[in-house]
């Protein structure tokens, strides 16, 4: 039993490196990127040009139709075979970019479409074009409609992003297994890394309930 | 503005739109005066709203043109669309005040009349927010500057409409039916700004079934039907001795509903 105690106290500081080097940077670049690209696909779908949408389309249609661990395989371990070699945490990023793009591109374009269409009209009588448009009325707006259900897809990532322990990058789970194996003790340090997930995950609960109440505060009650 | 020398501010020549088999308008012409406020009235459908979302293209014409000041276009446009710098050109002529509105619900009072001259016109933010201020107290608003949009009565929140309309420093003002959307005790301190706007000199182009502020403050009222103009002139003939059967008729309704 005392063994045990030490080896949770000596795995505190590792787990933590794994979180803060790996599942943090991991999941907060893909993140960024992908609301990027959840951002360029949704307006291709509202652009109303055909082939846009279209490919806008297809493009959701297959990152939700497909494994996110497959998806992973196949840029980390399918494109070497085509001659494009991608090292470990780049592989993790792009395909948890890709991923989080293909669900929140919905939530993006719902969130747009969710603002009266009175409010672009009022912006092209002062002048705006539409990229202005879009920054300054409408997006603002719609980041009110999408905070929660992009909460959901940022704490499904944090947890998702461990995946990238089976393309070999040195997150929080990886890291559990490489302490547990040489002892055997995996309840033990399973458990410990789960507790380390829900923290984050926690803390990001905490920053979304803030930021809801940030953004309604300009709606009646 | 300049205008071309003797002519009128607003041209709007042989206006014609379709909503899909809907032949909304079937060759309008709208023409002010600077310093004029044209009033235009009619049945639901009769293409009103149309007319006025047509001079600063929310609406495109199919076919005739639009001229404010020195911004003009055809319909259609040549090579099919519009291009891009004229339709920002002729928009800048004009400011608009919505039924509904629409003012920007994440923007202060203060930060909806500013965001046109800081965000589109560049100006120096420190002298648009002086004119704002003195915008919104001409409009009743001195003390709302800092509260959102929400926090208002519609009768004031329209007078931010007003105010954000002014601050571009449009040659032409168009409002939509600026008082419909409000209870009936909060239109008087709206029509009251418009009055005083018009006494002031802006050039107006309206909307609306007020009769009283018609009769009051047109110089010149249209009244539409079936996407025509049916008859046109000063207040006293259209309103006071309407000279064809439908104006009487739409007159005669507003006035005694039952």
């Amino acid at each position: 039993m005392d063994g045990t105690w030490d080896l949770v106290r000596e795995s505190l500081v590792p787990l933590l490196q794994g979180t803060v080097t790996g599942t943090i940077p991991l999941t907060a670049v893909s993140f960024v990127l992908g609301l990027l690209l959840a951002l360029v696909v949704a307006l291709m779908r509202l652009s109303g040009i055909a082939p846009l949408a279209a490919a806008a389309r297809c493009y959701v249609s297959l990152i939700r139709g497909t494994p996110l661990l497959l998806q992973l395989f196949i840029i980390f371990y399918g494109l070497p075979s085509l001659g494009v070699t991608i090292d470990p945490f780049p592989s993790a990023v792009i395909a948890f970019s890709l991923n989080v793009g293909g669900y929140a591109a919905e939530v993006v374009r719902a969130a747009i479409l969710a603002v009266p269409k009175g409010q672009t009209e009022a912006a092209l009588t002062i002048g705006m074009d539409y990229a202005t448009t879009m920054r300054r009325i409408v997006l603002p707006q719609a980041a009110r409609v999408a905070v929660p259900p992009l909460s959901n897809t940022l704490i499904s990532l944090v947890k998702d992003t461990s995946l990238a322990s089976a393309v070999l990058v040195t997150e929080l789970t990886r890291k559990a297994n490489e302490l547990a194996a040489p002892t055997y003790e995996f309840f033990t340090l399973y458990v410990v890394t789960a507790a380390y997930y829900w923290v984050v995950c926690l803390g990001l609960s905490a920053v979304q309930s803030r930021l809801e109440v940030r953004l309604n505060r300009y709606v009646a009650r | 503005m300049s205008t071309p020398a003797g002519g009128p501010l607003l041209e709007a020549r042989g206006l014609e739109k379709s909503f899909g088999d809907n032949h909304v308008l079937r060759g309008v012409d709208v023409l002010a005066d600077a310093g004029t406020v044209t009033v235009l009235i009619g049945p639901s459908g009769s293409g009103k709203t149309t007319v006025l979302r047509s001079l600063n293209l929310l609406e495109v014409p199919d076919a005739g043109s639009v001229r404010i000041g020195q911004a003009r276009m055809e319909f259609p446009a040549p090579g099919g669309r519009p291009d891009r710098r004229a339709v920002a050109r002729l928009r800048a002529q004009s400011g608009m005040v919505f039924q509904a509105h629409n003012l920007f619900p994440h923007l202060t009072v203060l930060g909806n009349v500013t965001e046109g001259p800081v965000v589109v016109q560049r100006r120096p933010p420190a002298e648009v927010r002086a004119e704002a201020l003195a915008l919104l107290e001409r409009v009743g608003l001195a003390g709302k500057a800092e509260q959102y949009p929400h926090q208002l009565s519609g009768g004031q929140q329209q007078r931010v409409g007003i105010a954000r309309a002014l601050a571009i420093r449009p040659a032409l003002l168009l409002f939509d039916e600026p008082t419909s959307a409000l209870d009936p005790e909060l239109v008087g301190e709206v029509l009251a700004v418009m009055k005083d706007l018009a006494d002031q000199g802006w050039t107006m182009v309206v909307v609306t079934h007020e009769m009283r502020f018609a009769r009051q403050v047109a110089d010149r009222v249209l009244f539409l039907d079936g996407g025509v103009v049916v008859e046109e002139g000063a207040p006293a003939e259209v309103l006071g001795a309407p000279r064809h059967e439908r104006t009487r008729r739409f007159l005669h309704r507003l006035a005694d509903p039952l």
